[in-house]
């Protein structure tokens, strides 16, 4: 079925100013969108389709990973965001969840990791360890948090989380993407 | 020619993680093959090496307890149990009665959560995906009592030194009613489900066969050994806490391979919910507040070394703790974690089989990294 509409494009050469049709016929987003019309960038639509589908890596590191996979079963559901496709390899995942303490045997593994998966992509990093190193952040081994070998986009305290606040970090990272201009960027070059 | 007798097989290694979906963490196992025959596997282990029990040694004792439930952390209270038995032996502290049966109780809801992980994983492994779904659900229902009794879901650090953190309350009371409702139905379908499966009997049955000798030698605890016809168990054999007054029945299954070992597991599953019925009961009886002992807010042990031992759901966890009676730091602790000595076998136990098959003898044997590589 054909929409109606009494969209009317400026004729070339521009529009007649004053005329009173013209300016009577040309309507806002907000009366378009009303009326079942979206206008709107490419790189918009796809930001809002990778909000809903996100794909998540399934990689494990520690006791987060347990939570993690609550996270899918049954009681949390995951899949009732669309954010249940874990994928086995990098190279189908666009989401990297860091779940767990990195050591510094794992490193070179995660960030291997991290540059297989293919652009676009995000990195959650859930609980304190990956944020900071947590708990075992004085040890001999450990990497203290995950942004000091990835990117990291959204942050989820807590040691290990749990589900509902996993749910919310991927939620999080829904609104990230839907609003980059709202997004910060910190940086620790240390 | 090969060595095997197959015409056109290849020689090569296969690689199998540290990230890889069926490994349960971490675990790298390098694994050569001729065709589909592997014919020697090794695991490598130290990718979540977190120094703990270096760490120990530079927090005080209340500090250090919170770190044992990283080790195994599917069941989380049944670590710092032998670290809290190692340090009150060197104390000399005396446990209050509701205390232990509250320490024995949250240890036994604990093992039938890790269990639960441990069953739903192995058949997720074999490829039956909804097979994880029901064992989960069962563990949320567990886990609901730990969060009723203490905040926590999953690294409670419920026990503290000289007793509990928190006596029992209505609200746990009501979880575990619903634990108790919900958990015979779920284990009569699972057996429906799971057990005449063809496709898990197949992937199964006489795949990783241990003998009762060869586990003994290798040190195998836990189900694990249970499941080799070995019947011993600690809290029957020697036991702590107060399971000493309890009747437990160790299921043992003869066979020793991958189908022994999740049978084992099913079985305990139902006198795990025996025992925590019993313990309840016997929990009711007690005067409800008395939950710590007599313990110094300075922890400073005498000098000298103590050692205890429980029954955790991967096997026999130990603790040994050194004390200089002077600073309030251990000199040293060491863990017996017991998944670090069950996959030692895994060397001898795989070559022979086919690919598909390490991955259901990896699965069967229910092993956590954190506990492996400490």
């Amino acid at each position: 079925m054909a929409l109606k509409t009494n969209i009317r494009f400026p004729q070339r050469g521009g529009m007649p100013e004053g005329d009173p049709a013209n300016t009577h016929d040309l309507l806002t987003q907000e009366e378009l969108e009303s009326r079942g019309i979206l206008f709107t960038s490419l790189d918009k639509l796809f930001r809002w389709g990778a909000g809903w589908s996100l794909w998540p890596l399934q990689f494990g590191l520690a006791c987060c990973a347990i939570e993690m996979i609550c996270t899918t079963q049954s009681r949390f559901d995951m899949s009732r965001f669309g954010y249940e496709v874990f994928r086995n390899s990098p190279r189908q995942a666009d989401v990297m969840i860091v779940a767990g303490t990195i050591t510094e045997k794992m490193r070179p593994a995660v960030e291997l990791l991290y540059h297989q998966m293919p652009e676009p992509k995000w990195v959650i990093a859930i609980g304190s360890c990956a944020i900071s190193g947590g708990p075992f952040v004085d040890s001999y081994s450990v990497v203290a948090g995950a942004d000091k070998v990835v990117p990291v986009d959204v942050y989820v305290p807590g040691c290990p989380p749990r589900p509902e606040a996993i749910i919310d970090g991927m939620l999080q990272l829904k609104a990230k993407l839907s609003h980059p201009e709202r997004k910060q960027v910190v940086r620790d070059d240390k | 020619m090969s060595e095997n007798g197959n015409a056109y097989s290849e020689r090569y290694t296969l690689n199998l993680g540290p990230q890889h979906p069926s490994t349960h963490g971490v675990l790298r196992i390098v694994a050569d093959f001729d065709g589909e025959t592997c014919i020697s596997a090794d695991p490598v282990i130290g990718y979540l090496h977190r120094g703990m029990e270096k760490l120990l040694e530079s927090r005080t004792y209340p500090q250090g307890l919170p770190y044992t439930d990283r080790l195994d952390y599917l069941a989380g209270v049944n670590n710092n149990l032998p670290l809290a038995l190692a340090v009150e032996k060197l104390l000399g502290v005396e446990i209050p009665e509701r205390a232990s049966l509250l320490r024995m109780l949250t240890c036994e809801i604990m093992r039938l959560a890790s269990y639960m992980v441990g069953i739903g994983i192995y058949i997720m492994d074999l490829g039956a995906v909804s097979g994880v779904f029901y064992p989960f659900q069962q563990r949320e229902y567990a886990l609901e009592v730990m969060s009723a009794l203490c905040g926590a879901r999953m690294t409670q650090g419920y026990i503290r030194f000289g007793g509990v953190q928190a006596d029992w309350n209505d609200e746990a009371e009501a979880a575990l009613d619903v634990l108790y409702k919900e958990l015979p139905p779920f284990i009569e379908m699972y057996h429906k489900l799971i057990d005449e499966n063809e496709i898990f009997l197949r992937r199964t049955k006489g795949v990783g066969v241990i003998t009762a000798e060869r586990a003994k030698s290798y040190a195998l605890t836990g189900p694990n050994l249970r499941a080799s016809g070995v019947d011993y168990d600690l809290r029957r054999d020697a036991p702590y806490c107060l399971y000493d007054r309890f009747t437990i029945k160790v299921p043992v299954q003869q066979a020793g391979d991958c189908h022994a070992r999740y049978a084992q597991r099913m079985l305990e599953v139902e006198e795990i919910l025996k025992l925590i019925k019993a313990i309840h009961a016997a929990l009711k009886e007690t005067e409800p507040g008395k939950i710590m002992g007599a313990v110094p807010k300075m922890l400073r042990p005498p000098a000298g070394e103590a050692y205890a031992q429980t029954e955790n759901p991967k096997g026999i966890m130990g603790c040994l703790v050194a004390s200089d009676g002077k600073g309030v730091n251990p000199l040293r602790v060491h863990f017996r974690r017991p998944s670090f000595d069950n996959i030692a076998i895994f060397s001898e136990l795989m070559p022979g089989h086919k690919v598909a098959d390490l991955i259901a003898i990896i699965a069967s044997f229910d092993i956590v990294l954190g506990e492996i590589d400490g």
